[in-house]
């Protein structure tokens, strides 16, 4: 599909959040993802136009992060931790499963565009490992067969909650969140699961606490 | 030393981050406080409680905020490095899930004491969740008069804008950050000048992490002496530690800093299995291992400066005697090559040298030459970068050779993976992998 002209309506809108509108590229390339599942040539071409820029400058960024592809990533973007902790303690067995199961390598879709598989680098989630991510959302604490399982779900359109975060939607709608953030999803998920809790538990088990405010200084 | 919850302090009541729950445990006093004083009283009152950085570097908060230049007729900007990225980091993004209005409140006491009327919070892209949380306590605190003009009729005005990365640790680094900001490829500046003068639009900027903004309405209620009975003199306060690896209860745990990772893996449950600890990192991959040995050791900042290691983000990662440590080290160079912006040669090149070596050690085909030729590369990046992430990528393999030298001398004829089958050290057993 084309960039219709609310695209464009979108991107000035979040120009207004900066004093200086260049600031809103990153932003701006989200939601060319959210459009078309990828950056496109066009979706370059009309930051660009937008910010008043040549297509130049925002290849250069666009080219810079990894979160932008130049393919389109299909429905779900599945990532796996393989960065040292998470590797070792299984995020390797957890990506070659998912790998073999789909047929794909590194940074590659299946033919039905329904799966992108990369492997991901540290999601600040090392007291989950190992962590997997679909369509960036936590899916924390798997294994081989437990990440195979979530696959096989969202093959059949069955519906998949993050471990800590909303029901699974797709690759694009979360693009549309970073470019949007307030999506009416923060109150999915716990405020925090037991092992961000762990501390508070043991704390309250040994009668632990920290000492009490006083009056001012 | 005991646990102290105080930012996770009321992280199991369900509603904590809405609006109503966080006024319910107190928030949003602090910042009635500290509008009725005189900026320059909290920049002093940051600066006397000794509040050191929380993202890695431990520059003390307050002595960075009185950096800007005051009443120079310039925009200031505070920005939020919520690029939380590192290796084993992993308390920002709780953090920010848990409790959002800590880092509201935060950022609003600390624009107010540097003259900043504008504060943008920049979260990496890939924890969308995180995101939306602390974009709807923004929207929140807006509706509430928290933020906007006239701020509880102070005359303070105050705009927050949420802004997502695209993927890119060197975005921690925190004027890689700001150009990243400013919708460019995200790259280190040269320092001079430094953000506090010429940050972001090259106007004075004060760049902090998430856990040091929350510190800060923290401070303000509770004051300099109750914030100084956590801690040592040079490292005051709390910390939100992250303890993640073979531990049998992995997650968060907060406690002063001086407390020992000897008793933080207790809190912990102890190693998998009671199997030993072979080697542990205090906060990151890029600050160098220690062994077992070190498990008494204070974890305050000058306490593992002292050890030849840094505190980092306060986030230590354990790994048991079934992990190679050079398989563990391998992993982590990967990552400085893949995260390398290219700005600087010794280090774009330099990752790809040291990781392609490293991999023939892996799988025992390094040689006696080559551990060598390993420090000898390690010592032409670090240093010779405009920031930190050159040296970081410097920092593992000296480490782990000084403590086991041994296991890169068995990579020169021996695969790793004969003395360490990659799957003894998985946390599922292969039973249950299939």
């Amino acid at each position: 599909m084309t960039l219709g002209p609310e695209i464009r309506a979108e991107m000035e809108q979040i120009k207004q959040r900066y004093p200086d509108p260049r600031s809103a590229l990153l932003p701006m390339l989200h939601l060319v993802q959210s459009a078309q599942s990828e950056v496109t040539t066009e979706g370059m071409a009309l930051c660009a136009d937008v910010l008043s820029i040549t297509p130049a400058e925002v290849a250069a960024v666009a080219t810079f992060y990894t979160m932008y592809k130049r393919r389109p990533v299909g429905q779900h973007h599945i990532g796996v931790c393989t960065n040292t902790l998470c590797g070792l303690l299984g995020g390797d067995a957890v990506y070659a499963a998912l790998s073999e199961r789909l047929g794909i390598g590194h940074d590659e879709s299946t033919s039905d565009g329904k799966f992108w598989l990369e492997r991901i680098e540290c999601q600040a989630a090392c007291t989950h490992a190992p962590v997997m991510t679909v369509d960036w959302e936590f899916m924390d604490q798997q294994t081989p067969a437990s990440a195979i399982g979530v696959i096989d779900q969202l093959a059949r359109g069955e519906e998949v909650r993050s471990t800590r975060g909303p029901a699974i939607r797709d690759f694009t709608a979360t693009e549309r969140t970073l470019a949007f953030p307030d999506d009416g999803l923060a109150g999915e998920g716990s405020v925090a699961d037991e092992l961000m809790l762990a501390g508070l538990r043991v704390a309250r088990e040994r009668g632990m606490s920290a000492p009490a405010v006083g009056q001012g200084n | 030393m005991t646990l102290t919850p105080v930012i996770t302090a009321h992280w199991d009541r369900p509603d904590l981050y809405t609006l109503a729950g966080y006024r319910a445990i107190g928030g949003y006093t602090a910042l009635a406080k500290a509008l009725q004083q005189e900026p320059d009283a909290i920049i002093a009152t940051v600066k006397d409680s000794g509040l050191r950085g929380r993202g890695g570097a431990g520059f003390p908060t307050g002595l960075k905020w009185s950096f800007v230049p005051q009443n120079d007729g310039k925009p200031h900007y505070l920005v939020v490095n919520a690029d939380e990225s590192e290796p084993g980091a992993c308390k920002d993004v709780p953090i920010m899930m848990a409790t959002p209005h800590t880092l509201i409140e935060g950022v609003i006491i600390s624009s107010y004491a540097i003259r900043a009327n504008h504060a943008f919070i920049y979260i990496r892209g890939e924890v969308p969740h995180a995101i939306r949380r602390v974009a709807a306590a923004v929207r929140e605190a807006e509706q509430a008069g928290l933020l906007g003009d006239n701020i509880l009729g102070s005359g303070f005005n105050l705009r927050v804008t949420i802004h997502s990365g695209a993927g890119a640790y060197i975005c921690g680094e925190e004027t890689a950050l700001l150009d990243s900001l400013e919708g460019r490829r995200g790259q280190p500046r040269l320092k001079p000048p430094f953000p506090a003068v010429a940050g972001l639009y090259a106007a004075p900027t004060v760049v902090n992490n998430v856990e040091t903004i929350c510190n800060v309405p923290l401070i303000v209620n509770g004051g300099v002496e109750w914030f100084r009975k956590f801690g040592t003199e040079k490292s005051p306060g709390f910390k939100v530690f992250a303890i993640s690896g073979h531990v049998n209860r992995p997650g968060i745990y907060e406690a002063p800093l001086g407390v020992t990772m000897r008793e933080l893996l207790d809190y912990a449950g102890g190693m998998r299995d009671g199997r030993p600890v072979k080697f542990w990192l205090p906060g990151g991959s890029s600050v160098p291992m220690l062994t077992a040995e070190h498990l008494d050791l204070p974890l305050t900042y000058e306490d593992m400066a002292a050890a030849g290691t840094m505190l980092g983000t306060g986030t230590p990662m354990l790994f048991d005697d079934t992990v190679s440590v050079v398989r563990a080290v391998t992993r982590w160079l990967e990552f400085y090559k893949h995260e390398s912006c290219g700005k600087c040669t010794p280090c774009r090149e330099g990752t790809y040298w040291i990781t392609g070596v490293l991999e023939r050690f892996e799988h025992g085909h390094g040689s006696e030459a080559e551990i060598d030729t390993l420090v000898d590369l390690c010592d032409q990046i670090g240093g010779r970068s405009f920031c930190a992430l050159g040296d970081a990528a410097a920092t593992p393999y000296p480490a782990a050779l000084k403590y086991f030298r041994h296991e890169f001398e068995a990579g020169i004829n021996q695969a790793a993976e004969l003395e360490f089958a990659p799957a003894a050290s998985y946390l599922f057993s292969e039973a249950t992998a299939r």
